[in-house]
């Protein structure tokens, strides 16, 4: 199995360094070529506005939605999951990939000196809490019918997932805790049985 | 329980900023022509370090105002400049709002023996440095991000180039040494030792380390990302260009594809005058001496 982390900008080495921990191949992939060798996806935390811009100069724009609506598994973190919205109710001129059907405010939980952390049940990766960290994080606003939600804060979801996309508001590759990415390995190797 | 202004926020919100450029701006029209370009965060400032050289006398923190009609006009987070060790000036920034403080030698510095305590904030704070000694010892202050010193508003990479070298240099030699040199190694750094144990440990700084004072153009971007930096700030070299936004989409796209010729060749034609240089040996204030 490979895994991917979409390398256009942001902590794209922060996500390598915990699919190392867990002993699985991880790659950072900034072209059509690299997209092509991996079995799944993480678009990482860093800036929606830059990561958006760089995948469409890089052509990956088009050609990533298209496998994701074809099942490819992909998981977005913070920035990753603004792009992977349907909407940006914050700012709707922004394009987003459209394969999540949440919408989603930029910087919903306010500046970063509201930046926080907390401590999070998801019920999915056992009883053990998780020490989930939102910086200058996304707030999901509406869920479609067909999402799952995997974990809340404050009643609001934090945590979701769609099929074969997944996304948080919070950054696990921060937390020192591996639950949530040998989630989506599982995810991944799901989707490679069918 | 929800925490705020923790360590991991404060350095894990400079992670996010990596592999991308943050841009210096004076003007909110500025500041939109930069997150256009694909800009991480901007830097509001009065002047542009160039300009600051020109114009002499004391600088000193943006205009509040100023700074408030950056963050009303960007998405992205904005940055700003406080002199060394004035407190009270990252206290208005902090309550300002300000995404992250530089406590920059770029201005004129308010206290000539501290820096400021940055553990004190919820804010985090970068700082820069031109050894590995001097980003230790702004880490132990509570810095959550370094940047090399450069010689701001030069348009020159050639200090910059040496504070990424002989801060990796040094990395390289803490990595190989035994436990026991590196008590001695931090008494010669004049930083503290259970830093030092973390740099050993882990092979690179604690905390983001990024390329600042003097890129001027695409290749000069490039070359701080092959030398180890994390990302690119670019100060003058925006918009004292003949073009600034295609100079700010160019030095975006050369810190994706650093490694990669042909994709530079291809970023860096037609792209306009990139600012003028000056040799730093000409100068007659060196900005990088500032900080102890």
């Amino acid at each position: 199995m490979r895994i991917g982390v979409l390398g256009m900008q942001g902590d794209i080495e922060e996500h390598l360094a915990v699919f190392k921990r867990l002993n699985v191949d991880a790659f950072r992939v900034k072209s059509l070529k690299a997209l092509n060798t991996v079995d799944g996806l993480v678009i990482p935390g860093g800036e929606s506005t830059t990561i958006l811009r760089l995948l469409k100069l890089t052509g990956l724009f088009g050609k990533l939605k298209d496998m994701i609506q074809k099942g490819f598994p992909v998981f977005g973190t913070c920035a990753g999951m603004i792009l992977l919205s349907k909407e940006i109710t914050s700012h709707s001129e922004q394009d987003a990939l459209n394969v999540l059907d949440i919408s989603v405010n930029r910087n919903g939980y306010g500046r970063q000196v509201e930046s926080f952390e907390v401590d999070l049940s998801i019920p999915l990766i056992g009883e053990k809490p998780f020490k989930s960290i939102f910086i200058r994080a996304p707030l999901i606003v509406r869920t479609g019918k067909g999402v799952k939600i995997l974990a809340r804060y404050d009643g609001t979801p934090v945590m979701v997932r769609e099929g074969n996309v997944m996304a948080s508001s919070f950054h696990p590759e921060l937390s020192n805790d591996l639950r949530i990415h040998e989630l989506f390995l599982r995810m991944v190797k799901d989707a490679s049985r069918h | 329980m929800v925490e705020k202004g923790t360590w991991v926020i404060k350095e894990g919100f400079a992670d996010m900023f990596k592999n991308g450029v943050i841009m210096d701006v004076t003007t909110p029209e500025q500041a939109k022509i930069a997150e256009e370009a694909g800009a991480v965060a901007v830097m509001a400032l009065e002047r542009v370090p160039a300009d600051i050289r020109k114009a002499g006398g004391v600088a000193r923190m943006a205009d509040v105002g100023l700074i408030r009609r950056i963050m009303k006009e960007v998405s992205i987070p904005v940055m700003a400049k406080v002199r060394i060790g004035h407190i009270a000036e990252a206290r208005i920034l902090e309550s300002l709002g300000v995404d992250f403080i530089d406590e920059s030698e770029v201005l004129t510095p308010a206290d000539d023996k501290f820096h400021i305590n940055k553990y004190e904030f919820k804010a985090p704070f970068v700082c820069g440095a031109r050894d590995l000694g001097e980003a230790l010892r702004r880490i132990a202050e509570g810095a959550a991000m370094i940047r090399t010193k450069g010689e701001a508003g030069t348009g020159n990479i050639v200090e910059a180039v040496k504070h990424m070298r002989t801060v990796m240099d040094a990395i390289r030699r803490v990595k190989s040494m035994a436990d026991e040199e590196l008590v001695s190694y931090a008494k010669e750094l004049n930083a503290p030792v259970e830093l030092l144990r973390i740099v050993k440990e882990r092979g690179m700084l604690p905390v983001v380390n990024f390329a600042a004072g003097g890129v001027a153009t695409p290749a000069d971007a490039a070359l701080m990302m092959l030398l180890g930096a994390d990302g690119v700030f670019v100060g003058s070299g925006i918009f004292k260009s003949s073009n600034p936004a295609k100079m700010a989409n160019a030095i975006v796209q050369s810190v994706l594809h650093y490694d990669d010729p042909d994709e530079l060749v291809r970023i860096s034609e037609d792209i306009g005058q990139p600012m003028e240089g000056q040799e730093v040996e000409n100068l007659s204030e060196k900005f990088q001496e500032r900080g102890w």
